[in-house]
């Protein structure tokens, strides 16, 4: 079975439709699939949900999905760098689903292990815990979350062999692992695809029964906060 | 004289005990990692990593390694990356020893607001929620009053809560207090600041 397509575009065909339920990697900027949310772009998908961690800035990321109004609603733990989502959250236009960024994380991997809900102690005692079921262990309480199954998972990773075992690079692993596996179709995009049995069996981040699709290509790699120190002088 | 943003750093740092994981908040929080001297001291950046260098010399940067504040940084050879499922697992899972983090209020019984003002802008909680529910030990750097001089450690807190009753200590530019059973106590005043001073800029009972 290939696994491996010619373009973000062919890496989608077929498995995008209006309303659905879009898990996507990434942390900030860094490790964000921005070869297939363009391919999306390009496809006019609407009224999208997405569970990622972030909504990108105005012009990268998931910013350029809001841009042409494609996301209805987003699940996030932060969404501070983006001017245009808070226009249409603040107008009503785009729903916005806090999560905190820990809870997101298991809510995915839960959803990728078959597992529709978990306890927690994050956010007892906070507007987090509103409306949700409350259970006591041991003495302290905790609140259940469920799990994510999305319809598709997009991520990014560093390598990938033609199976579809990834590796990631760094902190650009961050959510890509438990996006992809809370998908019930999981496309990847890699800065390189290596010959089978070139990766170490010992190293692989993600096993590629968690990916369906993989797609290479040339990623601008944004930085959001550029932070250097000064060289001592010798 | 009350301590400077640096002053407040180096105490939260005494904190910090040989051989600790621990992970540091933004702004104060950040300058802790100064302070740490001979200690054996592992950073956790919340979005993957555990062994967290300084920042990059100019022209060294790389997109693909940044912090929880999405400032670009480096590695260590102690280093290691894992996804976000894990990195929460950690913290959610008790194995972070301490976090050291600004505060916008702390209540008497250790609640803790730090993330959203009504009717102003929300950015989200990010791991906020998840750090202080989590972690072994949670400690607070801030000032002892805002803008306004009011103080920020108060009977109960106005703001929506980050979490209920879990901050351990609070260090500020006036001292150092505990939450314990009934309040805060005092557990030692800045250079030159009276405990009649810190009790008369504090809102909360102090035992």
């Amino acid at each position: 079975m290939n696994k491996v397509y010619g373009s973000a575009k062919e890496a989608l065909d077929g498995v995008l439709f209006d309303g659905m339920l879009i898990a996507a990697g990434g942390f900030g900027l860094c490790g964000i699939p921005e070869l297939l949310l363009q391919a999306i772009k390009e496809a006019g998908t609407k009224d999208l949900t997405f569970a990622s961690n972030n909504a990108g800035v105005d012009d990268f990321g998931i910013g350029i999905l809001l841009q042409t109004r494609q996301v209805k609603k987003m699940l996030s733990s932060y969404v501070g760098e983006n001017a245009e989502f808070m226009r249409q959250y603040l107008s009503g236009e785009l729903e916005l689903e806090f999560n905190p960024q820990g809870t997101l994380a298991e809510r995915m991997r839960a959803g990728g292990c078959g597992i529709p809900g978990f306890y927690t102690k994050t956010g007892v005692g906070t507007v987090i815990a509103e409306g949700k079921e409350i259970k006591v262990f041991d003495g302290e309480e905790y609140i259940l979350e469920r799990g994510i199954f999305a319809d598709l998972s997009i991520v990014k990773a560093w390598k990938a062999d033609d199976t579809g075992n990834l590796v990631f690079r760094k902190t650009a692993r961050n959510f890509n692992p438990p996006a992809a596996m809370c998908g019930k179709i999981c496309v990847a995009e890699v800065e390189e695809i290596v010959p089978r049995g070139s990766l170490d069996p010992d190293c692989i981040h993600l096993p590629g029964i968690y990916v369906h699709r993989i797609v290479q290509g040339t990623h601008e790699k944004r930085i959001e906060q550029r932070t250097t120190r000064k060289r001592e002088d010798v | 004289m009350p301590w400077d943003r640096n002053q407040m750093a180096a105490r939260a740092a005494e904190e910090l005990e040989d051989g600790m994981y621990v992970n540091l908040g933004i702004g104060i929080p950040t300058l802790v990692a100064n302070y740490t001297g001979d200690k054996d001291i592992t950073l956790q950046s919340e979005n993957g990593m555990l062994g967290m260098g300084p920042f990059p010399y100019e022209g060294e940067e790389d997109p693909d390694l940044i912090n929880a504040g999405k400032q670009t940084i480096t590695e260590l050879p102690r280093t290691s990356y894992f996804d976000s499922a894990t990195s929460f697992g950690m913290i959610r899972g008790g194995k972070i020893a301490a976090a050291i983090l600004g505060a916008m209020e702390v209540a008497e019984n250790g609640d803790l607001a730090n993330w959203m003002i009504p009717g102003k802008l929300v950015k989200g909680m990010g791991g906020a929620m998840d750090l202080v529910a989590g972690v072994g030990r949670v400690i607070v750097v801030m000032d002892h009053t805002n803008k306004h001089g009011d103080s920020k450690l108060l009977k109960e807190c106005t703001l929506p809560l980050t979490g209920k009753g879990v901050v351990d200590r609070i260090i500020t530019n006036l001292g150092v207090l505990d939450v314990v059973p009934g309040g805060l106590r005092i557990v030692e005043t800045a250079d030159g600041v009276t405990e009649e001073e810190l009790r008369a800029a504090t809102e909360a009972t102090i035992v």
